[in-house]
């Protein structure tokens, strides 16, 4: 069932208090099959039963309703691009900058169901033998706890690690169980997850050297978009690396930034040691 | 134009098979076994194969082997895609010289991603 017009404004507003989203009229797909499925997981008749609910300030209800529209799509080694640099180029250059023995601290700010992070952790396991010398702590967060518990289960529908994983890695690091694919707890145990909203203070993270934080910010309005980008830029070292999605910039929106130069989705701080 | 040899005993799947790999631009030519395949191969070595298991007169497997044992035959990647969604047979075709295996059901996505991993897209 559609929303109407008056239904839509109270989502809106509603995801942009609880957690910065932003969502434009041409979203109202999105939210009418992602209601629609929340419906059935609720047990909850009708969407107009899921309106008058969250009108009625649900707690739960809401809750539930902000985790179902934030949950985002994700796949092993998404573009695969951002993954190479992370190992050729962004890895070398703090290696350079942080002496043999030091942890090197990833956070992957909104990481959904899990593929992101443990990716990361592939990577490492992977070229453990060039990477020798250095610790690495890999916090994985999310807003929404189901989301939470899917990647900590780490177990994926044949569907889920075919986008993506190479099938000689598949075969290296999982399990199968009946047609889904669990991952080995070598690496599982590489990734720390925690809930986190990013329109929370980040200090608790201390100093980070790379943040991942893809195609989150696009769902965010302009200003909490900038918001989110200068306590990132608190956070991260002076060493150290943002990942953007491909297609998003910093342009307008914050200049603690800069675009490494002709790497896409790849940014230092202004006052970065590279510059 | 680069070619891919579509091999699957499914006319429907050849025709699906067909659609994506050409969208992603390459010549398909479409082969119903595994023996209409090696015939193929001993005409003009394909670019690339995208490959089933099971088919009559000579399955997936047996055809990768008889490839990889072809003067040439080391050139093509070969794709598996298939039912047979097994490790036991991940296995065996990874060491029979498979680049890289499709469980199906699959899409154009998969597809893709797969290509873009063997670097021939």
């Amino acid at each position: 069932m559609a929303f109407s017009s008056d239904d839509f404004k109270l989502y809106q507003i509603l995801l942009f208090k609880e957690s910065g989203l932003s969502i434009k009229e041409d979203k109202a797909y999105l939210l009418e099959s992602r209601m629609n499925s929340l419906i059935k997981k609720l047990d909850i008749p009708d969407t107009a039963t899921l309106t008058a609910k969250v009108k009625a300030g649900d707690v739960t209800v809401k809750k539930e309703v902000v985790e179902a529209m934030t949950t985002n799509e994700t796949f092993f080694f998404r573009d695969m691009h951002p993954f190479d640099k992370f190992r050729d180029v962004v890895l070398p250059k703090i290696f350079e900058n942080k002496p043999v023995g030091s942890t090197i601290r990833i956070w992957c700010a909104a990481c959904s169901s899990g593929q992101e992070p443990y990716s990361l952790a592939i990577i490492l396991k992977e070229n453990a033998a060039k990477f020798a010398g250095y610790n690495f702590e890999i916090i994985a967060t999310d807003l929404s706890d189901d989301i939470l518990d899917t990647a900590k289960a780490a177990k994926y529908s044949q569907f889920e690690v075919q986008r993506g994983m190479p099938i000689t890695l598949l075969v290296k690091y999982f399990k199968q169980e009946g047609t889904d694919w669990l991952l080995n707890d070598d690496i599982k145990s590489m990734v720390k997850f925690e809930k986190f909203n990013l329109l929370d203070p980040m200090t608790k993270y201390g100093t980070l050297d790379i943040v991942f934080c893809r195609n989150v910010l696009i769902y965010f309005a302009a200003e909490t978009k900038s918001m989110v980008l200068s306590e990132l830029y608190q956070r991260i070292a002076k060493h150290g690396f943002l990942f953007l999605g491909g297609a998003e910039t910093v342009v307008g929106v914050t200049d603690k930034f800069k675009l490494m130069e002709g790497e896409r989705g790849l940014y230092i701080p202004h006052d970065s040691v590279y510059l | 134009m680069k070619s891919c040899l579509v091999v699957d005993d499914s006319r429907v799947v050849r025709k699906v098979a067909r659609r994506i790999v050409e969208d992603l631009g390459f010549t398909a030519i479409e082969a119903e076994d595994g023996s209409v395949a090696l015939s193929e191969c001993e005409k003009a070595m394909p670019f690339c194969i995208l490959l089933d298991w099971n088919m009559p007169n000579m399955s997936g497997i047996d055809f990768l082997k008889a490839l990889r044992a072809m003067p040439e035959g080391k050139e093509p990647k070969v794709i598996f895609c298939t039912t047979e969604n097994d490790m036991a047979f991940i296995q065996e075709a990874l060491a029979a010289g498979a680049d890289e295996y499709i469980m199906k059901p699959f899409d154009s996505d998969i597809v893709q991603t797969k290509f873009e991993q063997v670097g021939i897209v």
